[in-house]
């Protein structure tokens, strides 16, 4: 039976903000007058015009001594060295493979810093030139760790430990990088039966548990069995959390995902994605967060 | 099984919200959000000469307009391509006689007659356009208001126009069999209605059906590079059928829904 819902728009309600924690952050628009105290050093996001420092970007204010430069709210990915990121293969190289992580250039994915099936550890072949096709090719997705970082902000990354590597059937959920919380570790193995790498670049890749560990794939070999049906129902169900707690504008770690998973229990699958609902758990989540740090 | 990756069935549409008249100096408009999918349609009145083999009816005039900030692709003239697509599918869906009374159009016979000019924006892309856009389109029409016009003969013959002063006396049209448009993708063995962006670029072809409200097909059109056999065409117009009665059902509602609330209605619009 189909289910058709429409509805009547409504107004968006002015959200009150939560009570602040550790002061109130000094949120400027491009064009904004930050300061007009001309001691000041400019920093990124920031420009000078008639002894007036400006803001160019939207976000908050950050001031480290005399550094008065402003981080945006919504931009593209910015690379860190050590940062986990998940991306997908443009295209394949001489020596190295172009990875699209949603930020300004492409990132770099040297055949040097991949690691070959079997964990062998040898220099790198023409024979191994060769076949790179046959260990990634464009429009693969790929967990990967940030080496280092160009000086014109392109990324270069290593695949350099058996955690990372080809990913498999799963679900890819695109956020803004900001949205993702820094935390110790980015993947988690959630106990509702699903796991999730939260990548620093803003890509959410949901996946089924692997029964077992296989040490010895090196993350190449992708398994192509059907995913079970409750397995799959999980992962929308997170898929969907995710897109809720987005919409709320709402920082992703693994505590909130799974609170919100938990809070959308009692509602279908589907209807996680209507506003009404969406406002409800995203409510719910918030208020397990703050009785857990209160 | 019945799974999509946001959790819907086959047969399940995004939440849709449907608003009319937010364009003021239209004769009627409708502006549907079908999940990131953002449509406005607008509908002008005005009076032309009825066409040389139909002289007692009034038509229809259908343009698209991609706007450039719905998708990168649609820069420049990039969507030309794709609004001349949706505009010749929707000149296929209404040419049959029984959608919309042209002959309640028509204020002289040979002479005078309201051209209804439906113009669309795609304000967003966010998969399934063709439904979204006939959602609009018949929300739209079921929102405008042709003024009434009578025809007054001189002494010597010569026919002049009246209008009415009243600026709410005017006619609507009835909307009751108007089709709307649904779309079946097929992704693997299974077919989907109200594909998204990423479920689309999945599917190899897609059949687009256009329904009325009393299940009756008026036109269909296969798109895609992909082949589609017989039996599983059968299947979809099976689907798509059952789909379209209940799209009509919950458009009505939702229309008159809205029409009861009258004046007292909050707009919401664009910066709600």
């Amino acid at each position: 039976m189909a289910a058709v819902s429409m509805r009547l728009p409504v107004a968006r309600k002015v959200v009150e903000p939560s009570a602040p924690r550790g002061g109130e952050k000094h949120l400027v628009v491009p064009g904004d007058t930050i300061t007009t105290d001309t001691g000041y050093m400019r920093g990124h996001g920031t420009y000078v015009e008639d002894e007036k420092l400006i803001a160019s970007v939207a976000g908050a204010v950050e001031r480290v001594n005399k550094l008065v430069c402003v981080r945006a709210l919504q931009t593209r990915y910015n690379g860190e060295v050590g940062d986990i990121v998940v991306g997908r293969i443009t295209e394949v190289q001489q020596k190295r493979w172009k990875v699209e992580t949603n930020s300004r250039l492409d990132s770099v994915l040297l055949l040097s810093s991949m690691n070959l099936p079997g964990g062998e550890l040898r220099r790198r072949s023409a024979e191994d030139e060769l076949a790179m096709r046959d260990y990634l090719q464009e429009g693969d997705l790929i967990s990967a760790e940030v080496q280092s970082v160009f000086s014109d902000g392109a990324v270069s990354l290593h695949t350099r430990s058996l955690k990372y590597g080809k990913l498999g059937q799963g679900v890819l959920v695109q956020v803004s990088p900001s949205l993702v919380k820094r935390q110790k570790t980015h993947f988690h193995d959630l106990p509702c039966g699903a796991s999730v790498i939260l990548g620093n670049n803003g890509f959410i890749w949901i996946y089924p548990t692997p029964e077992q560990k296989d040490e010895e794939a090196g993350g190449f070999t992708t398994n192509l069995e059907p995913v079970p049906l409750s397995d799959r129902e999980v992962i929308s169900r997170l898929r969907n959390c995710i897109v809720a707690l987005v919409t709320q504008k709402f920082m992703l770690f693994d505590t909130s995902i799974l609170y919100c998973y938990e809070a959308s229990l009692p509602h279908q699958i589907k209807d996680i994605l209507k506003p009404e609902v969406m406002e409800e758990i995203v409510l719910e989540t918030r208020k397990r967060l703050l009785d857990l740090e209160g | 099984e019945d799974l999509r990756v946001d959790g819907r069935g086959c047969e399940d549409y995004r939440c849709a919200e449907v608003e009319t008249d937010v364009v003021s100096n239209t004769s009627g408009s409708a502006r549907v959000k079908l999940g990131h999918t953002d449509i406005l349609v607008g509908v002008k009145a005005e009076m032309g000469t009825p066409k040389l083999e139909k002289p007692d009816e009034g038509y229809l005039e259908f343009f698209v307009d991609c706007s450039a900030s719905a998708t990168p692709e649609f820069e420049g003239r990039g969507g030309e391509e794709l609004g001349s697509e949706i505009a010749n599918t929707l000149y296929r869906v209404f040419s049959n006689k029984s959608s919309v009374d042209l002959k309640s159009l028509c204020i002289n016979p040979g002479e005078h007659c309201w051209v209804l000019y439906v113009d669309v924006l795609l304000l967003e892309c966010g998969g399934n356009l063709f439904d979204a856009v006939s959602i609009a389109v018949k929300a739209a029409l079921f929102n405008t208001r042709i003024p009434k016009v009578r025809v007054l003969e001189d002494e010597e013959g010569s026919k002049e126009i009246e209008l009415s002063d009243d600026p709410y006396d005017c006619i609507r049209l009835n909307v009751d069999d108007v089709p709307c448009i649904v779309t079946l993708s097929k992704i693997g063995y299974r077919h989907v209605v109200d594909a998204t962006l990423q479920e689309e670029a999945c599917s190899l072809a897609s059949l687009l059906i256009s329904v009325t409200s009393k299940g009756a097909l008026t036109s269909m059109k296969k798109m895609g590079k992909g082949s589609l056999d017989p039996e599983s065409i059968f299947e979809m117009m099976e689907t798509g059928k059952r789909v379209g009665k209940s799209l009509h059902i919950a458009l009505q509602k939702i229309l008159d829904e809205e029409e009861s609330l009258g004046t007292s209605r909050q707009k919401v619009g664009f910066l709600g």
